[in-house]
């Protein structure tokens, strides 16, 4: 049970990560309907702009932890959602009314791009942090000398996830630029005629994928404790497996979706086998959506006939 | 059902959620008949075909079919696509679904499926192009010609349907139903969009349907003039229920469907509509 | 990069300098911001772990005036050409005219692919390229039954050439099939798992599919890595036997192919059987796939990627109908990883990754989707192009990555741009892409 607890909390706050990521995919997916195949990479620069920030504030000298994480955290946000915009208009605009498979074409060659990018700009060896947030709370102490422990980057995670979910919420609900997303998401033809300016809505859209794919970066890179320019593949997929799994075009699916890959993978390396733990997180997907098409908050697709 | 009834829908019910789409709602389509079905916008009366052709699985009733053998199916128990391919219940559709990257040609190749793929010996044999599946290859393009004919789009049967335009792609559309060579055709709103003149000379080709070929047919269609001309038999449907079930001219002078078909506001504009003036 | 701001409609030809300097300086400044800290500063890991930092701040600065220079090069070109959008209509004579040269591309193609062998038998750098080409050629044609023909997206195709690979593999080293045997086997085997993959995804669309077959893909992937004791797990197989010509070794033994005929044993006679070998596999699919595209079950297959519920009224089974296609792709995908096998004599499971399963779809899509000629021209087009890049080693996954959205961007509808009908009365006439439904 303790073990099962712990556990609980690994899988809950990988499963933050996840959400996070997912969430970007959700996002461009409603609105111009594409799978944005290098939103994973867009991930893995995010971590990479949150590790180069950290090492020139520590090197100038900062050592007020909180600051530190604060300015690596907007730094890497404004750096990384200006790649998501300048993707956005180098690869995914000239092919917005095209023919539906040449904007995925495009984004898995924007993928490759980044991921080599970063492979030949920072070197393809792993780079270690040392822990920058530590130390944390016994929650529990078995009788059998098992420890239930909830660590404070445990905690920054989530807290991050939540206060960034409950920004993000209330600027998709109640703001100007989430009702022209809505809008744009229903009919950009007709959102565009009654004045909602179209291009700058997805653009926006991209930004703000990628500014939470940063901040689920830097959360991978405070966790982990290490980044890679090929970490963004695998997450990037969990993440998008996430979206699907919750429903596509969803946001509170997207981060169920998230957090039940978080759990299943970290819940599965405990129980069965570490090794398989991706292949648990892929045949789950492929079960849930033999039976639920739409994935688990997905609107029914009615067919039209 | 009596041996003179094609297809006898039984206390069909179809919901969706909370709402009744159809209720409780009985019929029949006569052999060798064209019977019509309308009603308002939102009646029903797609939601009814859907159920006839397998796109949805009524929540109650039964939908019986007997061809002319005496072979009888109950159709909600069918699959989709076993509705057309046992059944021989063919369907067009309210919007358009040609295969618009196809040439005309092709679309009705497609429709003769089911009879290839058995001459090409479930393509094993096809792939090495014997005589008898050529032989079958020329009877389909032979069919394929004739119904090209009798649609008058024999000249374009070598262009991409989705170039054709919207009033040729409703007699192509039919013209592929019919080559699944069915019993009963079902025409979902076929002179929508039509003028004047293409809606007669499809008044022509329904009528050769029924008398040349003995296909019952069974019509959805809001241009009064093409119903009231052609149809042998209407049911009036109205949020999901019959209202009245009779020939045309006693539909016409009903009350209750001027009322309820044109919400009783004007009924000089009613009758006008019903005369198939408007 | 390019980070062009929305196009101004150009009434005039006349070349705005300042706009063009102020748009490429807008460029140059967002290069700025996204190299700063990527390029301006290297970070690497010390000998003891700890990490430590470089500046570069001369590799930033060149490559911000490149980013300023290229800008304002593209957009010079942009305004001699017009905006991106005009459309080119193409003369019913010149279009008349590249039909006829289309028609003679594929015979000159093919009798050329014939002689290679001859030509370049002194260069076997040549002819493992070439080996290496019609690879996916045929691996590009199997897809294109899938993704072009019935308008399946499948993302996940290496897993069928993986599970051709090892069928082989295994086999052969396990009960010393010969390749002949094992090549049906691992074919059938690909297509069993084809079906396997096929019937969960029955009722999805579009990108549920293309994430399913993904997933596919990497679990098949996943398995290979661990199941150490049947696979070899990351060592992969090795000692896979050479293909025979049917039964005579490639060999320098007594009884090899060289003595028997009497001639100097060479290794490139091997090299030539390879490439022979690959060729015929690849004439095989593209000659079945012509032949089924113009059976029902072809045309059926191409009703299905126009339109799935039409399909279902007109009576056909959409059931086999997409399993069937599932299964011919997959089969084709298993032929070509036995061929791989053989060929490489060692598989492991890194020569199957999504990155194989991402390049042979680009080939299908470049190609124009369901034109074969297409697919073998995108085929050469991205292989070859990708060998000329090989002495940039580091960078190559940039370059290819950059290709691939320059060439979408320039052809989404990919380098054939037409269909050709199956069947006709009078007139043979390929019909415009831009009507050709894309599936879901």
């Amino acid at each position: 049970m303790d073990y099962f607890a712990q556990q609980l909390i690994n899988g809950l706050v990988l499963g933050s990560i996840y959400g996070l990521i997912a969430i970007g995919y959700t996002m461009v997916y409603g609105i111009v309907g594409m799978i944005n195949f290098a939103h994973g990479d867009v991930f893995m620069i995010g971590g990479f702009i949150a590790l180069i920030t950290f090492l020139i504030l520590v090197s100038i000298g900062l050592t007020m932890v909180p600051v530190i994480l604060l300015l690596a955290l907007l730094v890497a946000m404004a750096v990384t959602a200006l790649y998501g915009w300048t993707i956005e208009r180098i690869a995914y605009r000239p092919l917005r009314h095209s023919f539906r498979l040449a904007p995925m074409l495009s984004a898995i060659g924007m993928s490759f791009v980044l991921t080599n990018f970063a492979q030949v700009a920072q070197g393809a060896r792993v780079k270690p942090v040392p822990p920058i947030v530590t130390g944390g709370y016994t929650l529990y102490e078995g009788p059998g000398g098992f420890v239930v422990r909830l660590s404070n980057i445990q905690i920054v995670v989530v807290i991050t996830t939540v206060v960034l979910l409950a920004i993000f919420t209330w600027l998709v609900a109640r703001t100007r630029l989430g009702r022209d997303m809505r809008a744009c998401e229903q009919d950009q033809t007709m959102a565009a005629l009654l004045g909602v300016d179209v291009d700058r809505t997805i653009s926006m859209t991209f930004v703000i994928g990628a500014a939470l794919a940063a901040v689920a970066g830097m959360m991978y890179l405070l966790y982990y404790g290490l980044v890679d320019f090929f970490m963004g593949f695998v997450a990037g997929i969990k993440a998008f497996t996430a979206a699907v799994l919750g429903g596509i075009g969803s946001l509170p699916g997207a981060m169920l979706g998230g957090l039940l890959i978080g759990l299943i993978e970290t819940l599965w390396s405990a129980y069965f086998s570490v090794e398989y733990k991706d292949v648990a997180a892929f045949s789950i997907l492929i079960v849930v959506l033999i039976f639920l098409p739409t994935g688990l908050l997905g609107r029914p697709e009615v067919e039209k006939v | 059902m009596g041996p003179n009834n094609i297809l006898s829908v039984e206390n069909l019910t179809m919901r969706f959620g909370g709402i009744v789409a159809v209720n409780e709602l009985s019929f029949a389509a006569q052999r060798r008949k064209i019977t019509a079905l309308i009603g308002p916008n939102g009646a029903g009366k797609t939601t009814v075909f859907n159920c006839i052709t397998g796109f949805y699985k009524p929540t109650t009733g039964a939908i019986r079919l007997q061809h002319d053998d005496g072979a009888q199916f109950e159709l909600q128990k069918l699959n989709d696509f076993r509705i057309s391919k046992i059944g021989k219940v063919a369907r067009t559709f309210q919007n358009i679904r040609l295969f618009p990257g196809m040439t005309a040609l092709e679309n009705l190749m497609v429709a003769q499926h089911n009879t290839l793929m058995k001459a090409s010996g479930y393509t094993f044999l096809g792939l090495f192009g014997l005589p008898s599946y050529r032989k079958a290859e020329k009877e389909a393009i032979d069919l394929a010609r004739f119904w090209l004919d009798q649609v008058n789009l024999l000249d374009r049967a070598d262009e991409a349907a989705g170039n054709f335009p919207y009033g040729d792609q409703r007699r192509l559309e039919i013209a592929r139903a019919m080559c699944t060579r069915p019993a009963l055709l079902c025409l979902d709103e076929p002179a929508a969009g039509l003028n004047a003149r293409e809606s007669a000379a499809l008044s022509e080709l329904l009528l050769a349907i029924r008398d040349q070929h003995g296909t019952s047919i069974l019509l959805i269609e809001h241009d009064m003039a093409v119903v009231m001309e052609i149809s042998d038999h209407i049911v009036v449907l109205d949020y999901g229920v019959k209202i009245a079930d009779a020939a045309p001219q006693a539909i016409r002078d009903d009350p209750k469907v001027i009322a309820a078909y044109l919400g009783a506001e004007d009924e000089e504009e009613a009758v006008a509509v019903m005369e198939g003036e408007i | 990069m390019d980070t062009a701001l929305p196009d101004m409609p150009s009434t005039s030809r006349k070349i705005d300098i300042a706009f063009i300097l102020k748009k490429s300086l807008v460029s140059a400044l967002v290069a700025l911001v996204l190299f700063s800290l990527m390029i301006g500063i290297r970070t690497e890991a010390g000998p003891s772990g700890q990490l430590t930092y470089w500046t570069r701040f001369g590799d930033l600065a060149m490559m911000v005036v490149a980013v300023f220079a290229g800008s304002i090069v593209i957009e010079w070109l942009r305004h001699w050409w017009g905006p991106v959008e005009t459309i080119r209509v193409v003369p019913p004579m010149a279009e008349k005219a590249l039909s006829l040269a289309g028609r003679l591309v594929a015979p000159a193609l093919l009798a050329f692919t014939f002689l290679v062998p001859v030509i370049f038998y002194d260069q076997r750098y040549i002819l493992d390229l070439g080996i290496l080409v019609l690879t996916y050629v045929m691996l590009g044609w199997g897809l294109n039954v899938v993704v072009g023909l019935a308008g399946l997206l499948d993302l996940g195709y290496v897993a069928f050439y993986a599970v051709g690979a090892y069928s082989y593999a295994l086999l052969a080293t396990n009960f010393g099939l010969s390749f002949w045997i094992c090549l049906p086997l691992a074919g059938i085997l690909a297509a069993f798992f084809g079906v396997l993959l096929g019937f969960p995804v029955l009722r999805l669309r579009g990108d549920y599919l293309a994430i399913v077959t993904l997933a596919f893909g990497e679990i098949i992937r996943l398995v290979i890595i661990n199941w150490q004791s049947f696979t070899g797990g990351p060592n992969g197989v090795s000692g896979i036997p050479r293909p025979s010509l049917f039964g005579i070794p490639m060999t320098a033994a007594d009884d090899g192919f060289a003595a028997r005929l009497g001639i100097e044993f060479s290794p490139t006679h091997r090299i030539v059987l390879l490439f022979y070998l690959i060729l015929a596999l690849a004439l095989l699919t593209n000659w079945v796939t012509i032949r089924l595209r113009r059976l029902p079950i072809g045309r059926a297959w191409e009703a299905l990627r126009e339109d799935e519920v039409a399909c279902r009224a007109l009576g056909i089974n959409t059931t086999t109908t997409k399993l069937t296609a599932f299964a011919t792709g997959a089969m084709f995908g298993g032929f070509a990883g036995a061929f791989f096998a053989t060929r490489q004599g060692f598989i492991s499971p890194e020569s199957f990754t999504f990155h194989e399963s991402a390049l042979v779809l680009a080939i299908v899509v470049l190609g124009g989707m369901g034109s074969q000629l297409g697919v073998a021209l995108a085929a050469l087009a991205m292989i070859g192009g990708f060998e000329l890049f090989r002495g940039l080693e580091q960078f190559r996954m940039l370059v290819f990555g950059g290709a691939m959205v320059l060439l979408m961007i320039w052809r989404p509808r990919g380098l054939i741009g037409h269909r050709a009908p199956t069947v006709f009365l009078k007139d043979n006439r390929a019909i415009s892409s831009d009507l050709v439904k894309e599936g879901r």
